[in-house]
Formats: C-alpha cells, structure tokens, sequence
C-alpha cells in the first residue's frame, strides 16, 4: 500500500532524500563534514530543513489554508504580518529600530514580540511579514553562519550571509513564504546593511525600512537622515521613526526595540512604550512652540 | 515603472537602464545597477519580476565567464544572444519560468560591429538597431524612430538617448533616474549622462571610465 501511495505522491521536489535519510545516516561519508555542499545547499542543490506540505500543489494549499497570499482573506489560519522595521547606516555604524507587535487578522496577539533576531555578535536579522518564517530562516542562518567560521577560520561576511538567506528563499519562491528582512552587521569592509524579501531580491543599501509601517517610517527617517549623525542622535531618529510608524499604522506599536551596530558587534540599547513616547514628543513639541512664539505682551495692547 | 534603452551606431552601442528598486508603491533604493558586464565587449540590461532578474544575470554572467575560461576567447554577441535566448526559451517551458526582459549589446571584436538584441522573457530575440523595454517603450520608441538614423557617431547616439530620457523625465509619472554604458572597440565604458559631453570623458580617460569585466583573464594550464 505504501509502495502505491508513495507512487502517486513523490517526495516533496525540493527533498532530494528520503526525509527519514537525513545527512547524518546518508551512507556517503562526503554528505557531511567540510565537503557537505555549500552552505545551505546541500550536494543534491536542495535545501535540507524544512519540509513542505505532501500534496500535489503545495502553493494551492497554502492558499487554500492561510490568508497569506492575499486571495483567499477568509482563510482560517491567518498568519501574523503587519510590522515597522527599519535600519540605517551612519557615521557611528548601524542603527536597528523596530516594533513589537503582532498581529493576526485584526487582533492583536502579542505586544511584546522581538522582532530583531541576534544571529551572532555581529549580525542582526530583523523580522517583517510571516513571523514563523523569519525566526526558523534567520536561526537557520545563524546555524549557517557558524558553520561558516567553523569551516574557514573566519567571520562571514554580511554580503555572504544575506546572500545564503535569499538563495534559500529564492528556491521557495511562489511557495507562499512570506518574510522582508534587513541583514545588518559589521564586517571587514564595515558596517553593512542588505534587504532581502521573498521574492529574492536582495539589495545592498544604506537605510531600509519594510513592514506595513515602513511609509510612515520612511516620512521621518529620509527627513532626518543625515551621515553624520551622532550615536545619541541616530538612535534617536530610529526611535522616533517606529513611533511614528506605530501611531499611523494600525499593525504596528506596543513598544520599540533599538540596536546599535559597531565594530566590536551589536549592543541592545532599549525597549520604548511607543504611545507613551508619542504624548512625550506631543509634550516637547507643544512646549517648544510655545517657547518660540512671542511671548504676548500686555503692553502691545495697550499701545 | 522599470525601462531600459538600448541603441546602436557606427561603431559602439549604447545602453541605458533605470536604476530604482523596490516593492509595491515603495521606492528602496534608487542607486541600483541594473546592467550586468557579461564580457570585456558584451554587456545586458535586465529586468522583470524582482529576484529572478538578479538570480538569472548572475547565471548568464557566471556561464559566459566559464565559456571565456574554457576556451581563452569569450562568446561573440551572436553565439551569446542564442544561448541567452535558448536559455530563457527553455526555462518557459519548465515548470518556474524567469521572468526576465533583457537588452543585450555587444562589440564584435571580429568583425568590427555593434550588435544589439531585445530579449523578452518568452524567448523572444530581435536584432535590432535601437530598442527599448518597460515603460519607456510607450514614450520614447517613437523618439527613437525619428532620431536614430544609420552610421551615427558616438555624440550623435548619446544626443538620441539623451532624448530618450529626457521623454521619460517628461511623460512618465515616476522620476527616474538613468544608468548608462558605452561598449566600443576598447571595451566598456561608463557614461554619465548629466554630462554636457560624456564622450569627451571617455575620450580623455578612457582607463578612468572603463568598466572592468567580471574578472580580470586568469592563466589556465601552464
């Protein structure tokens, strides 16, 4: 009966092996170790990590079963997207600034989502689009990143790993994966940021922001951008970005998670109430209009 | 919003291509190069469905580097744009196709001729003596029709992309911004074309503008 079954339905096309065969019990020694392909590739061109649904159209059933494709919005499982990330370079390095919620549909499941993935001291991924799929891809890269240095004594580069995480969504193009992601780290040649997306594009760059919010973020971020910017500045301007991302844009908010990239790796600076922020900034910009205006004299009535 | 030119003369062609990439209705980066180096004489604009674009130049580019290596002479613009066009002829039919539309020019070091290809994602080619992809077809073919003429020099077929350009910034909705490259007998030059006389540039510094090759020639055997 098995035989029949596995007649009708192949393996998944992308699983060269046998998924009980995995590299470990495969009997061909050079499967693992130093010569186990390149990177994610394994010697069969696929990827070995995650499987996909074993029907004939996998595409379909996702479409059929989730809202992520946008064709059937009635679909049960609705998959958590709705995001403001953003990154930029600058004089003092990197700044990533993104927000913290999660949303289903219209509800909002979470307030407190780390939307920043730590794949090494070095290197930052941040998340937009389907949660699941950022977090097991960027850990997955962190697993290839550290195979990397194992292998060749050395740090990988950010243009390398952003390139090992858009080959592998690349070979799922149009298989419903959903995920815009900002690479950002410090290398040999500096502090470095590249946007990779689903549909594998991958581009080098000195400010992104992706999500849902990233319009909004976009208005003050390129308004306020300058090289030069201080650390305290910079930071500044990343914070104030997600929160006004996170008053317009209804799937972003909660709070704010600012990192700042340097040459010796990432360092966390905060976690930020993006609304009390917002009645802050309202406060400070009152206030400052207020001082100003021309304080309104008696005497100007007078004569 | 993507467009590319492509235009030929006596003895060079010219290509130019857009240089914004993004998503939707946002504009990510407006600095993005767009045409690939294939050869020291051969050189393709693309463009298409994002991730597929780069996925499949990076292919052609590594292919047409492999050739080079294996028989220490790079592939001619014609035996090229065959093997580009079969390739993309062959991924149609297979079962996820590469959207991807290219404009291939090329100097024949043979003959001493300027060859220009369009190249769709159907695998379609056309020899063609100036062409266009994207947007830019729809306002700027005809300006083409009236300018381009036979045998032109090289300040003469920068003068026909200038207003090629120049109808785009006019009639299209989005502001675009133009990448260009010049391929004579001495290989690939950049051309900035908010230059009153980028051939002048070229002509004085030709080391200066000239873009290199994927990679310099390695000696293979020895």
């Amino acid at each position: 009966m098995n035989s029949v079954l596995s007649q009708l339905q192949p393996p998944a096309p992308h699983l060269g092996l046998d998924q009980e065969e995995d590299e470990f019990t495969s009997s061909d020694p050079s499967a693992w170790g130093s010569m186990g392909g390149f990177g994610n590739l394994a010697r069969n061109g696929g990827v070995q990590g995650m499987s996909i649904p074993r029907v004939n159209d996998p595409t379909a059933f996702l479409d059929l079963h989730t809202d992520n494709m946008s064709s059937n919005p009635e679909a049960k499982i609705k998959i958590a997207h709705g995001t403001t990330t953003l990154a930029f370079r600058f004089q003092g390095g990197i700044i990533v600034a993104v927000d913290s919620r999660a949303t289903a549909g219209s509800y909002i499941a979470s307030g407190t989502v780390k939307k920043v993935i730590e794949i090494n001291k070095f290197l930052l991924g941040t998340m937009a689009g389907g949660a699941a799929d950022c977090q097991y891809w960027e850990t997955y890269l962190g697993m290839q990143c550290r195979l990397y240095e194992l292998r060749n004594k050395e740090r990988i580069s950010v243009a390398a790993a952003s390139k090992i995480l858009s080959n592998i969504v690349y070979q799922y193009k149009g298989m419903g994966l959903s995920m815009g992601t900002m690479v950002c780290g410090w290398d040999k040649t500096g502090p470095c940021i590249f946007y990779v997306d689903d549909d594998g594009q991958r581009l080098k760059g000195d400010l992104f922001s992706v999500g849902s919010g990233s319009t909004f973020a976009y208005g003050v971020l390129d308004q306020g951008y300058r090289w030069d910017l201080t650390d305290e500045e910079a930071q500044e301007l990343g914070r104030r970005s997600i929160v006004a991302a996170g008053h317009r844009d209804a799937y972003s908010g909660n709070t704010s998670n600012v990192f700042h990239v340097r040459e010796n790796g990432w360092e966390f600076i905060g976690n930020y109430d993006v609304n009390e922020l917002w009645y802050e900034y309202e406060v400070k910009k009152k206030a400052a209009r207020e001082a100003a205006a021309p304080a309104a004299s008696p005497m100007a009535v007078e004569a | 919003m993507e467009c590319s030119f492509g235009i030929t003369g006596k003895d060079y062609v010219l290509i130019a291509a857009d240089t914004s990439a993004g998503r939707s209705i946002v504009r990510m980066k407006s600095d993005e190069n767009k045409i690939k180096t294939l050869g020291p004489h051969l050189a393709m604009a693309y463009g298409g469905e994002p991730g597929d674009t780069n996925n499949f130049a990076e292919y052609i580019e590594r292919n047409l580097r492999l050739y080079h290596i294996r028989n220490h002479f790079p592939l001619l613009p014609p035996s090229a744009s065959a093997w580009i066009r079969r390739t993309l002829a062959e991924s149609i039919r297979s079962r996820k196709p590469y959207a991807v539309n290219l404009l291939l020019g090329g100097y024949d070091t043979t003959t001493d001729l300027p060859h220009l290809y369009w190249i769709d994602y159907l695998g379609t080619k056309a020899i063609v003596p100036y062409a266009a992809h994207g947007m830019g077809v729809y306002v700027s073919l005809s300006t083409m029709d009236k300018w381009w003429y036979e045998g032109m020099d090289k300040r003469e077929g920068i003068e026909v992309l200038k207003k090629c350009v120049d109808e785009v910034e006019k009639r299209l909705t989005v502001a675009l911004k133009f990448n260009c490259i010049l391929i004579d007998k001495n290989g690939i030059h950049k051309i900035d074309l908010s230059e009153q006389d980028p051939i002048a540039k070229v002509e004085a510094s030709p080391e200066e503008t000239a873009v290199e090759a994927p990679n310099p020639p390695i000696e293979v055997g020895a």
